[in-house]
């Protein structure tokens, strides 16, 4: 407990560092440097504290009367464990990557802000604190998405997430605000000690989806996110994307699961629709975009999803007593929680390494990029097979187990629950299925075929820092896949202390298989599947060259015999993604195309142009800019009124309070 | 005869008619069409003939014996002569959303399971089951009834409701002989009916489209 | 112990030498059914070991993934086929992985063959990858709807103990399983690029989509994937066996007598679902290619209603 709050101190200590020195050449690899040593200290006490007993702290700051209570529970372990490894990766990563940076001193500060404040948020332990931490992680990843100020789309991006951002702030204080009661207790303790009634507790959930849930992109809130993750700098997004999002599931877990006690069970219908419209949503989204960044950020979402599946299947099972399966399912979600942390951050460091390499995020001028950038395709490789859920990496394990808790089938009442827990397995698969095709556009466009720019022509291998980064998470992501047991057994304590189940042990079992519930049922073994693969593969390599042939000759591409030596001939990120638009795209985006061909004789050239509409865009957040900027449009004028009607302003709500106040008695 | 067995059955014949409807609602030709229907009044008269079987009574091994010849074949056969004589046997039907359509259906058959499982708790299993997935072949038949234009499929999904209705009536311990051939009479009696219109129809609008007859009521008005 | 690895091992060895033949098998009886002669029934494993000989010619664009991709693919389709039960159940390695893991096994094989087809950065290579990953975006889902009706059923997803349910005596016929039946043989028909969703014989052809995609292949490379190919035809047919058709199947330990009795059996099913196939094949036109989403979107709908009929169901 004292050493994450040394961690917190150390980072806030970087926050004058980076301000003073920004443009020292020492700034960076002292701000970064710091960053990354912290989280690395952070990360491995916070890994040796989930199995420990809750360790809690009050600090005599804040408001007088009460304080700041920090706590240090299984939970709040392991997701300080996500927060601190994507920190300490992303400060690695940015210690080569920074060195491109244009205004550092617009990032410098704000990185170790940010991670003190992440980490502040998770061991929070009374709504002041919590939500003090909140709004600083809101702010100094808002200083990050708009450090780049001078181009106007993150300008617009900045000002649609600081909207967001300050209505999920809000709606967390009335929902914070619900659970202290008339008697204003603020500490979690004392919440947790008098669940609300039925009622309230309704709206509470509510409240805390839409708090917790548009931090966290969850659809319909999403739209704010693909703005504000990609116009950051890289290193900032795969920490907004790959922790801050975790750390928003974080908040929700915490009000749905543990302030909030047994939760009803139409709540678990609520968020098991809505997890399962934002995973199909989400991936949909992200297979229309062909700006890499953008298209990572949706994917986001869709993995947001995924995780709120297992929310609220463990909500369901938890809901109708069912404890054990609860466990599975939450178990299932906190593993994607630490997969999607680790292979999102990888792939927006690789998606970095592009942006700097070619100086472009569009994948229609990229391409061919795995001959210039060899290891940085081959972990942006690794990213995007775990990201599909591929065996033997760790995204099919997290997509297993939710599969294994749909499966388990127990005898629910609800007919709520019954039709919407298989559908919501048929959303899954959907969005699983539809994630690996938006990955091998991603990669298949980006890193393979001919180049289609000179600048992806003559892209380079990154730094070795960025590289170290990005080799690392690869890693983790083979070794979370091959080793699952590992995993389940480190979160077991983190499931046992929110539901007070678990899942079985899994490290003692023979060949260390996968077993959620008995062998006879289902099991998995990654490391044996694994080796099979490899077997499998080096074995045909060695019996083929060694026996048949290993002659190669190099000619030109043989297409059909009609080879065109212009890269314009290739597939495009909008032409791969053309027959999914088709099928998925008539119905959600109100996809079409149309096709102008120019009279015969006539030398224009045909134009084929694609509509696309976000109807959530449409019906939810224009109407809303609509009335925000007319809102300040008429406020205006109050900013040049005279110093008498200033005077009478603040007398009239003077009195106003005062009668209200008399009005209330 | 092991209750198990007699049930998963009775309960796979039910499950095929679905599956049939499902099929009719995906269906866009029309030759094609009626041959699904026909299978459609195949799977009935099995399903039928296993009851008879189940509850043995003789008397359903005859209402068996009609489905298989007038609605398996019978009309099936007359159908293929009208669209053959109308010209319409290559025609495809211009089938929109099928997709969701085959989604709603499933959210019938959902609601009906939602229905009828508590409705009918206290009853035989054997009756439960059949009278369940009937009620959503009764529902997918409206529903395709709904969707489509074309007035020969519209009948082609009447008669699938129709042999809803008897698949419904089969489970609920037979029903007496007299309800049933005055079905069968009524049926063939809308079949000429609707035959009929069909060619007045087409002679007056040069399509079955019944677009057209929106259109027609449109002008009188 | 070293028995029952013998036995795992025989059924690696088995996959792999009778897929070709199978292959063989199913473009004899439609040559026969299309009144031609045909070729001989050994003819894959000529043209197996004609392709193994002759010297790869790679495109100069391609990168290691395009060398080292028809091996993994290769892997990844032969660890899914040993997973399949063939002529017995509760194999040494049976474990390993699910029904899910072998649809998963399956998806990453088609990933990485989407991304060899875009390699090169050719045309055909595109269309081919854009439509395969069109049609798996649907076909997957599908599939995996299907295990969930199954696991369902069996109270199990690992293959070898639902196939021995489905030998048992309680493993009847249902409402669900025939709908997971139907979903299957559509799902089966998308995954191994089958007549009405694409075309195995035809080269020049705009609507393909699976032999877009390794267009650019020669050689030992081309001979892997030919392979990789028919194995995931096997396996589609193994698993339908096993699991709708399980009659024979050795289910317990059994000596001489059983062993032959679960290779003759597996022998006559294969047997018999690949004249099917061809049968089929013969009688069925190709698709349009945006007719396919509809197919598979039924088969996905069969696989969700199989599933909900189960969940809703379980108060009976």
């Amino acid at each position: 407990m004292s050493l994450l709050l040394l961690v917190i101190l150390l980072l806030l200590a970087g926050v004058p560092a980076g301000a003073a020195r920004a443009h020292a050449p020492d700034g960076r690899p002292l701000v970064y440097g710091l960053s990354a040593g912290a989280c690395a200290i952070g990360g491995l006490a916070a890994l040796a504290a989930i199995g420990a007993p809750p360790a809690t702290l009050s600090l005599p700051l804040g408001l007088p009367w009460i304080g700041a209570h920090l706590r240090l529970d299984p939970l709040a372990a392991f997701f300080l464990v996500v927060v601190n490894l994507g920190g300490a990766g992303a400060s690695l990563y940015a210690l080569g990557h920074a060195r491109h940076e244009t205004m550092p001193q617009r990032v410098l500060p704000f990185h170790p802000l940010f991670l003190a404040a992440l980490n502040l948020v998770v061991i929070a332990d009374d709504a002041f604190t919590f939500l003090f931490a909140w709004e600083l992680m809101s702010l100094a990843s808002w200083a990050l998405v708009v450090a780049h100020h001078r181009e106007q789309e993150n300008l617009r991006a900045g000002y649609v997430y600081l909207l967001m951002a300050s209505l999920s702030g809000m709606v967390l204080l009335l929902a914070f605000g619900l659970l202290a009661g008339p008697a204003g207790s603020y500490a979690f303790a004392a919440m947790r000690a008098a669940p609300p009634a039925a009622g309230v507790a309704g709206t509470v959930l509510v409240l805390a989806l839409i708090g917790a849930g548009s931090k966290a992109g969850l659809v319909p809130l999403h739209a704010w996110l693909p703005l504000a993750h990609p116009a950051a700098p890289s290193h900032v997004s795969a920490l907004m994307s790959g922790v801050m999002t975790k750390v928003a599931v974080y908040a929700f877990l915490r009000i749905s699961l543990d302030l909030l006690g047994t939760p009803s069970w139409w709540s678990a219908v609520l968020v098991l629709a809505l997890g399962g419209a934002t995973a199909v949503l989400g991936v949909l989204y992200a297979l229309m975009q062909h700006d890499l960044k953008r298209l990572l950020a949706y994917h986001t979402v869709e993995n947001i999803g995924i995780i709120f599946i297992g929310i609220g299947l463990a909500m369901a099972f938890r809901a109708d007593g069912f404890a054990a399966a609860a466990a599975l399912a939450l178990t299932a979600a906190l593993f994607h929680v630490f997969n999607h942390s680790v292979f999102k951050a990888l792939l927006f460091f690789g998606a970095g390494a592009v942006l700097t390499a070619t100086g472009t995020r569009d994948m229609e001028r990229l391409g061919g990029l795995i001959h210039g950038m060899p290891r940085t395709g081959f972990t942006f490789l690794i990213a995007c097979a775990a990201i599909s859920a591929l065996p033997p990496l760790n995204g099919f394990v997290s997509e297993w187990l939710t599969f294994q808790a749909i499966l388990l089938r127990p005898d629910l009442p609800q007919w709520g629950l019954k039709v919407m827990i298989p559908t919501d397995g048929a959303l899954l698969a959907l969005a699983a299925a539809l994630a690996a095709a938006c990955f091998v556009k991603a990669f298949g466009i980006s890193f393979l075929g001919r180049p289609r720019s000179e600048a992806a022509g003559a892209a380079a291998e990154t730094d070795r820092f960025s590289r170290a980064a990005m080799s690392g998470f690869a890693a983790l992501c083979l070794l979370a896949g091959v080793l699952p047991g590992a995993l389940v057994d480190v979160l077991a304590p983190a499931v046992q202390s929110l539901l007070g189940a678990r899942m079985p042990a899994q490290l003692g079992l023979p060949w260390l298989s996968l077993v959620p519930v008995a062998a006879a049922r289902s099991s998995y073994n990654g490391l044996l599947i694994f080796l099979f693969l490899a077997a499998a593969t080096s074995l045909s390599i060695l019996a083929i060259h060694r026996f048949a042939s290993r002659a190669v000759r190099r000619a030109p591409a043989w297409d059909c015999g009609f080879p065109d030596a212009r890269p314009a001939t290739q597939y495009t990120a909008d032409s791969f993604a053309q027959p999914i638009r088709r099928v998925f795209g008539a119905l959600i985006f109100n996809a079409h195309e149309t096709l102008s061909l120019p009279p015969p004789g006539d030398t224009a050239p045909a134009r084929l142009t694609k509509h696309l509409a976000d109807p959530i865009w449409d019906a939810l957040y224009a109407p809303v800019q609509t009335v925000v900027a007319w809102a300040a449009e008429t406020l205006n004028v109050l900013q040049f009124l005279t110093i008498r009607r200033y005077l009478a302003a603040v007398f009239i709500a003077l009195v106003a309070l005062l009668l209200a106040l008399a009005l209330w008695q | 005869m092991s209750g198990g067995l007699s049930l998963s059955v009775a309960n796979t014949l039910a499950g095929l008619m679905v599956l049939a409807s499902f099929l009719m609602i995906y269906q866009d030709r029309l030759s094609a069409l009626i041959n699904v229907l026909a299978a459609h009044a195949f799977v009935l008269a099995l399903a039928v003939a296993w009851q008879a079987h189940v509850q043995d009574a003789p008397e359903l091994y005859v209402t068996a014996a009609i489905t298989l010849g007038f609605k398996a074949m019978a009309l099936p056969m007359a159908l293929r002569r009208i669209i053959v004589r109308l010209g319409l046997h290559r025609e495809i039907e211009a089938v929109t959303g099928v997709g969701l359509t085959v989604l709603a259906g499933i959210g019938l058959v959902a609601l009906s399971l939602d229905v009828m499982l508590p409705v009918t708790a206290h009853a035989d299993p054997l009756t439960r089951e059949d009278v369940t997935l009937a009620l959503s072949v009764v529902l997918l038949g409206l529903l395709m009834m709904v969707t489509r234009r074309n007035a020969v499929s519209q009948v082609a999904a009447f008669l699938s409701l129709e042999n809803g209705i008897d698949l419904a009536a089969a489970a609920a311990q037979g029903m007496p002989m007299v309800v049933e051939i005055s079905v069968a009479f009524s049926l063939l009696v809308a079949f000429l009916v609707i035959g009929i219109f069909l060619f007045r129809i087409r002679e007056r609008f040069d399509s079955v489209d019944v677009r057209a007859l929106d259109a027609f009521r449109g002008e009188r008005r | 112990m070293t028995a029952a690895l013998l036995v795992q091992g025989a059924d690696m060895a088995l996959v792999v030498l009778a897929a070709p033949l199978l292959t063989g098998w199913v473009r004899r009886v439609k040559a026969r059914l299309q009144r031609r002669r045909g070729p001989p029934l050994l003819q894959p494993y000529r043209d197996l070991r004609r392709l193994l000989g002759k010297e790869a010619v790679i495109a100069d664009g391609a990168s290691w993934l395009f060398r080292t991709a028809p091996y993994l693919v290769f892997a990844f389709t032969w660890v899914a086929a040993a997973l399949v039960p063939t002529f017995a159940t509760g194999l040494y390695f049976s474990w390993t992985g699910d029904l899910i893991a072998i649809t998963a096994l399956l998806g990453a094989a088609r990933f990485l063959l989407a991304l060899a087809g875009m390699d090169i950065g050719t045309s055909f290579g595109g269309i081919g990858a854009s439509r395969e990953v069109m049609i798996a975006s649907l076909a997957e889902p599908a599939m995996l709807m299907i295990v969930v009706t199954l696991a369902l059923i069996a109270g199990s997803t690992q293959l070898s103990t639902v196939a021995a349910f489905m030998a048992s005596p309680a493993g009847g016929p249902g409402v669900s399983l025939i709908l997971a039946l139907a979903a299957f043989l559509i799902v089966a028909l998308a995954e191994n690029a089958r007549i009405p969703v694409d075309n195995p014989a035809t080269h020049l052809e705009l609507t393909m989509v699976h032999e877009a995609m390794v267009l650019e292949y020669s050689g030992r490379h081309l001979a892997m994937i030919e392979l990789a190919a028919s194995l995931k035809l096997l396996l589609s047919l193994s698993a339908i066996a096993c699991i709708f058709f399980p009659f024979g199947l050795l289910t317990a330990a059994g000596g001489a007598g059983g062993y032959a009795v679960g290779l003759g059996s597996y022998a006559v099913k294969l047997a018999a679902a690949g004249a099917l196939l061809g049968v089929f094949e013969t009688a069925t036109a190709k698709m349009r290619v945006f007719r396919v989403p509809g197919l598979l979107g039924v088969a996905l709908m069969l696989g969700l209603l199989g599933t909900l009929l189960l969940y809703a169901g379980r108060g009976l």
